[in-house]
């Protein structure tokens, strides 16, 4: 987690810190996905993989705002919210090429990665499934009084989806610490959301009575912000909170998705949206030399590919493991 | 600790309460579940002792109810879920069949889902098509479920205390018509996967659970009249089920029949008799036969409902069937 990011800008020094671990941690989801996209073209990454490239600055913004005890659930297009909340990236890289040393083993892949030590509950290969999920971890933190709270990604697509509405409303009956963060990123997986979702989102919070705020999600400043903003609300007990973050989906809905049904000019328009070229104008502006942005970049970069390197090297699981660990095993069983 | 005399559904609530006194990580949620103590009053009392954090009241929300048991549970709390009609678990498969089942697995047994989830199924009070199934099969079809079916007082109280302590996802179905039975309940801890050999006998193995272990009982009975007998056995659990207690029946009485209330085709029946048919083979001196309800929806008007209901005559039908 990004502590510096949550300093108070008491001057120079300490904005031009956070700023730079907001950076840092875009520049990982950036090289990570980059990698992945490469991994996955040629055949190191089985099955199908979502990338989040271009909508790091909401990932990288959302985590600064987080405590430890704090839980999150995430989507299939969940990898910059884990790599922002701190996975090993090691770890994570083993999970996605399917590896025995994968964070989950090898048995979830990209739609599963977890990490509960960190309270990552998952990504879910299920459309708005983590929603209610992360509401029942806003419950415990609730009930154990851990001063905690649930952040539930997900991306408009989920809109549509009935967990969410019901979601909304227990939320907003119980004054959950429960922060609801929508990556709009005007795509629900091939079609565009305005064909998919009749309402707007403000609305939706504002039908259940809930805090809501819109920030554009590629100015990674505003979202870290609005994140803070958010969780101290939460954390006085003001219940849910309803964070919509404005972004751009630069790939395809999977990694080899053609986008035909994508116009050529949307695309191309998205370079000056670009949250990590905008994350270092702003250092700049904040007087960041590019000398220490480009170490930022390389020493990313070296933890990346030092991360696939033992990937690659890793054994692939052994079946009897896995079909050994369906159900809790007696040992470990904890008592009433 | 002393036997005292309860209901079914008091049972339920005094499992309930037990566990909320013994492990502060205990909660209970569901429609109704709170202020109104329960459809079949089985949670009745709870909000009184524990208050609203414990015992939460939600509204009329089945997925969402279970996800956010899911999520309870992966953040440190042992929640018990009610779902008000077994019918209604359809609006909740993904919170079951993706999420709870799935969790521990597939983050690599990183943590687990200490999670129960009580439903009521069974017919018998003409509450139609959508109010009266037993989808038990469906549940037990799922790796990473588990699922019990206590038939009496004391395995309702024993069953769900077990299922509450238990680290993986455990539904427990009860019967509607089962609420109001009497019996000697004592406040013990049962153990899943443990079958009860209700009636012994060397003639023949009834295998049954929920409300048509008592239908089995009876069938012993005119059995025995006629100088047969016939071992019943209540599973309690259906997944895991104790293949040991059945196999060793069997192999005392080479026949076997397995009733249920629920429709014979691809049911729990199906998966016993073929158990049997592959391990028991050598034992069996009949083929094995299933009892359980035509394929077909619960209907609603008592002459239909009583025509759909597993009866004594049919037991005893595919007993003497078994026999000769």
């Amino acid at each position: 987690m990004n502590a510096a990011a949550r300093a108070p800008k008491t001057g120079k020094a300490a904005h031009q810190q956070s700023l730079l671990a907001l950076y840092r941690t875009i520049v990982l989801v950036r090289e990570v996905e980059q990698a992945l996209s490469r991994l996955f073209a040629n055949g190191e990454v089985p099955g199908f993989i979502h990338l989040s490239l271009g909508q790091e600055a909401i990932s990288a913004g959302v985590a600064s705002a987080l405590q430890p005890q704090d839980s999150l659930t995430t989507t299939h297009r969940g990898h910059g919210h884990v790599l922002a909340r701190g996975i090993d990236v090691e770890g994570f890289f083993k999970e996605i090429m399917g590896r025995a040393g994968g964070l989950c083993k090898g048995r979830g892949g990209s739609m599963h990665v977890a990490d509960l030590s960190l309270g990552i509950l998952g990504a879910n290969g299920i459309v708005g499934a983590g929603i209610p999920i992360a509401l029942g971890s806003a419950i415990a933190h609730a009930a154990r009084k851990t001063g905690g709270v649930a952040v539930a990604f997900f991306g408009d697509g989920a809109m549509a989806e009935g967990v969410l509405h019901e979601t909304l409303n227990m939320a907003a009956l119980w004054k959950a610490p429960l922060l609801l963060v929508c990556e709009n990123n005007g795509w629900s997986e091939f079609s565009p959301t305005s064909r998919q979702f009749a309402a707007k989102l403000e609305a939706l919070a504002a039908a259940f009575g809930m805090a809501y705020e819109q920030v554009d999600g590629n100015d990674v400043t505003a979202v870290a912000e609005a994140a803070r903003g958010a969780t101290e609300a939460l954390r006085a007990g003001r219940g849910p909170f309803v964070l919509e973050c404005i972004t751009h989906r630069v790939r395809g809905h999977y990694e080899g998705d053609p986008q035909k049904y994508r116009d050529a000019n949307e695309l191309q328009g998205l370079a000056a949206k670009d949250p990590l070229a905008r994350t270092r104008d702003q250092l700049a502006q904040a007087g960041v030399s590019a000398a220490d942005t480009e170490r930022i970049d390389q020493e990313v970069l070296a933890r990346v590919e030092a991360a696939i390197t033992a990937a690659r090297a890793d054994a692939p699981p052994a079946f009897e493991d896995a079909a050994s660990d369906v159900y809790t095993p007696a040992t470990q069983e904890a008592t009433p | 600790m002393s036997a005292i005399e309860m209901r079914y559904a008091q049972a339920v609530a005094q499992a309930l309460r037990d566990s909320l006194e013994a492990d502060e990580r205990v909660m209970v949620l569901g429609e109704d579940i709170a202020a109104a103590g329960g459809s079949f009053k089985a949670t009745r009392g709870l909000l009184e002792a524990f208050g609203p954090q414990r015992v939460l009241d939600t509204p009329i929300s089945e997925a969402s109810i279970v996800s956010a048991a899911v999520g309870a549970a992966l953040s440190g709390m042992r929640p018990v879920a009610e779902i008000m009609f077994m019918d209604f678990i359809t609006l909740a498969m993904d919170a079951l069949v993706n999420q709870a089942a799935k969790a521990r697995f597939m983050f690599g047994g990183q943590g687990n889902v200490p999670m129960v989830l009580r439903t009521p199924h069974g017919g018998g009070l003409s509450a139609g098509p959508q109010h009266s199934q037993c989808l038990e099969a469906w549940l037990a079809h799922v790796p990473g479920l588990k699922v019990v079916c206590p038939a009496t007082p004391q395995d309702a109280y024993s069953l769900l205390r077990a299922a509450i302590a238990d680290p993986d996802p455990v539904i427990v179905v009860e019967h509607k018509g089962l609420y109001g039975q009497k019996g000697m309940v004592e406040p013990v801890v049962g153990r899943i996967g443990e079958a009860r050999i209700v009636r012994p006998g060397g003639d023949l193995t009834l295998v049954s659970y929920g409300a048509t272990v008592a239908i089995c009982l009876q069938a012993a009975q005119a059995l025995a009249a006629d100088g047969a007998q016939a071992e019943v056995i209540d599973l309690r659990s259906i997944q895991p089920w104790d293949r040991a207690t059945v196999l060793a029946s069997l192999a005392r009485t080479h026949r076997a029949v397995v009733v249920h209330e629920a429709v014979t085709a691809f049911g729990v029946g199906a998966e016993i008799a073929a158990t049997l048919s592959d391990e028991g083979f050598d034992e069996l001196d009949a083929p094995v036969l299933r009892v359980g309800a035509p394929f077909m929806p619960v209907p609603f008007a008592s002459s239909l409902e009583k025509g759909y209901a597993v009866s004594v005559e049919a037991v005893l039908a595919a007993a003497r069937k078994t026999l000769n």
